[in-house]
């Protein structure tokens, strides 16, 4: 099935999920200004946590978008992977502000100590640092200044980030790695994908060489 | 004790009156009981209306810091045997079987014996307010009643071999839903040294804010060694065992570089996962609190670890 929105559905669309991704955020400071008691006994480590889940989902699903396009023909998704991408940065900011700001009370010197002796703290910092530059490279004048293929080539970045985000999880949980194993697995299948669509182009011209 | 500001104390006569002033508040009369009443007394009052227990509130021992919130006790636990999320044991708790529960105590001891659990409760009850603190670097200020072990272990009169006590919790894979992944190595056990356990500080608690345990707290019986970090504590226990050597624990069989034996509080002993630096009392947002050797204990128990390096000894 081959759709093709017009540019106002496009629009459309945008503007939705650009509202629907601010949900999880607006859940979070409702709970802050008038429902304390949904965020629970310890509302920053709920705040933290919800901010970090957030940020692996919408890594993932940037990351669905092109298997997902490939299989349905839905090429416009690709229209909305920039802001979906977009949207992970933001979540990853906010969850790293409220491990600094609740957690660390913004005394650097020992955020910096955390950076240097706890393994799950050093990847989730890595992956927040390396999304820095896609964030910045992701308007239409950053692709033209870089060239289509540096562009490209820069934002591969992103098959380091998901693994190290989901890395942070597994390693931050204490004993029970079920949650970060369901990250585990559907980051596995996002790029499993990827690898057997490679493999299929690669032998493609072998197999043609083969052809009687 | 240690010293705590004067602006955390609630005198006792008005915690004793707490509910009076909640009344007032209620009424509207908030501004009568300001600055006496903590932001969070309105939920502090407001318990599950379990039975209630009698006890006694003279103990030097407890504490004299305005109590976390009752909910915020009750939903906020770190109970495994019920699931792993902190919110797990207040969803599934409900089920233990609490009633008929007894408790053996056995081993090294001249005269072990099965206590039934309505025998412990009448072991002479008092109130304890103790700071806990997790070893995730969170703390609460809890209402504990219950009664110190040594008067348990009198009972069975420990011999000289006697030198650690293990604790047992129950399992009950038909109501905990947790013990049937092995997450943890079940039962959930946990020791102390015999002289850490017959500490006065050391309580089994029975009792929560004048009530009887909420299951998801351990009913009908824990343990309380607030020096120690909370995974000491073990709860729902049906087997405390006075041994020979070293028993071993729970979270030590899991991950033993992570959780040592000991777990005295220790602002100077990091967690590999956390600095213990400093701590957040629940509900507060920054974890600003900075974290007393021996949760504050120091003056009681300080003497157990004379000469012992507590960096090796963690």
């Amino acid at each position: 099935m081959r759709t093709q929105p017009s540019k106002t559905q496009i629009a459309f669309l945008k503007a939705a999920l650009f509202v629907a991704a601010l949900g999880p955020l607006a859940k979070l400071v409702a709970g802050v200004l008038y429902f304390p008691e949904s965020l629970g006994a310890n509302p920053a480590e709920f705040i933290t946590r919800s901010t970090g889940d957030w940020t692996l989902r919408f890594l993932l699903i940037t990351l669905a978008v092109t298997p997902v396009r490939r299989l349905t023909g839905w090429n416009w998704l690709l229209r909305l992977r920039r802001m979906l991408g977009l949207y992970a940065f933001f979540y990853g900011v906010m969850h790293a502000s409220s491990y600094a700001g609740f957690d660390q009370i913004f005394d650097f010197s020992e955020i910096l100590a955390d950076i240097a002796k706890r393994p799950f703290i050093t990847v989730g910092f890595a992956a927040l640092l390396l999304m820095g530059p896609l964030a910045a490279t992701s308007t239409n004048a950053m692709v033209r200044r870089l060239g289509a293929a540096r562009w490209q080539a820069l934002h591969r970045l992103i098959y380091l980030i998901a693994p190290l985000g989901v890395l942070h999880f597994w390693w931050m949980v204490k004993r029970d790695i079920k949650e970060p194993a369901i990250y585990a697995t559907v980051l596995a299948v996002l790029l499993a994908y990827r690898a057997a669509e490679r493999m299929r182009t690669a032998l493609r011209p072998a197999r043609l060489g083969v052809k009687p | 004790m240690k010293p705590i500001a004067p602006s955390q104390v609630t005198p006792r006569r008005v915690y004793a009156r707490r509910r009076e002033f909640l009344k007032l508040a209620a009424a509207g009369s908030i501004a009568a009981a300001g600055g006496l009443v903590a932001s969070g007394a309105k939920a502090q009052a407001k318990t599950l209306g379990l039975p209630k227990l009698e006890s006694t509130t003279t103990s030097p021992l407890s504490g004299a810091e305005v109590p976390t919130a009752y909910t915020h006790l009750t939903s906020y636990n770190n109970f495994y045997e019920f699931g792993s999320d902190k919110s797990d044991p207040a969803r599934h708790a409900g089920r233990l079987r609490t009633r008929p529960w007894t408790v053996s105590v056995e081993g090294e001891v001249a005269k072990p014996r099965t206590f039934g659990i309505e025998d412990l409760l009448k072991l002479g009850l008092e109130e304890r307010i103790y700071r806990l603190r997790c070893v995730e670097a969170w703390s609460m200020v809890i209402p504990w009643i219950g009664f110190e072990f040594n008067r348990l272990a009198r009972l069975v009169e420990p011999v000289s071999s006697a030198k650690f006590v293990e604790f047992e919790t129950a399992v009950q894979p038909d109501t905990m839903p947790g013990v049937r992944r092995a997450v943890l190595q079940w039962p959930y056990t946990e020791g102390l040294r015999i002289d850490e356990a017959m500490h006065p500080l050391t309580i089994l608690a029975v009792g929560l804010y004048g009530e009887i345990l909420p299951n998801q707290n351990g009913a009908p019986m824990r343990l309380v060694v607030p020096w120690k970090y909370g995974f000491k504590s073990a709860k729902s226990i049906i087997r405390i065992r006075f041994v020979e050597r070293q028993p071993r624990t729970a979270w030590g069989l899991a991950s033993p570089h992570e959780y040592g034996f000991y777990a005295n509080v220790n602002p100077d002993v990091d967690h590999p996962r956390w600095s213990q630096k400093r701590e957040r009392r629940i509900p507060e947002f920054r974890a600003s609190r900075p974290t007393e050797l021996f949760n504050g204990y120091a003056a009681q128990v300080a003497r157990l670890y004379a000469g012992m390096d507590l960096k090796k000894y963690f």
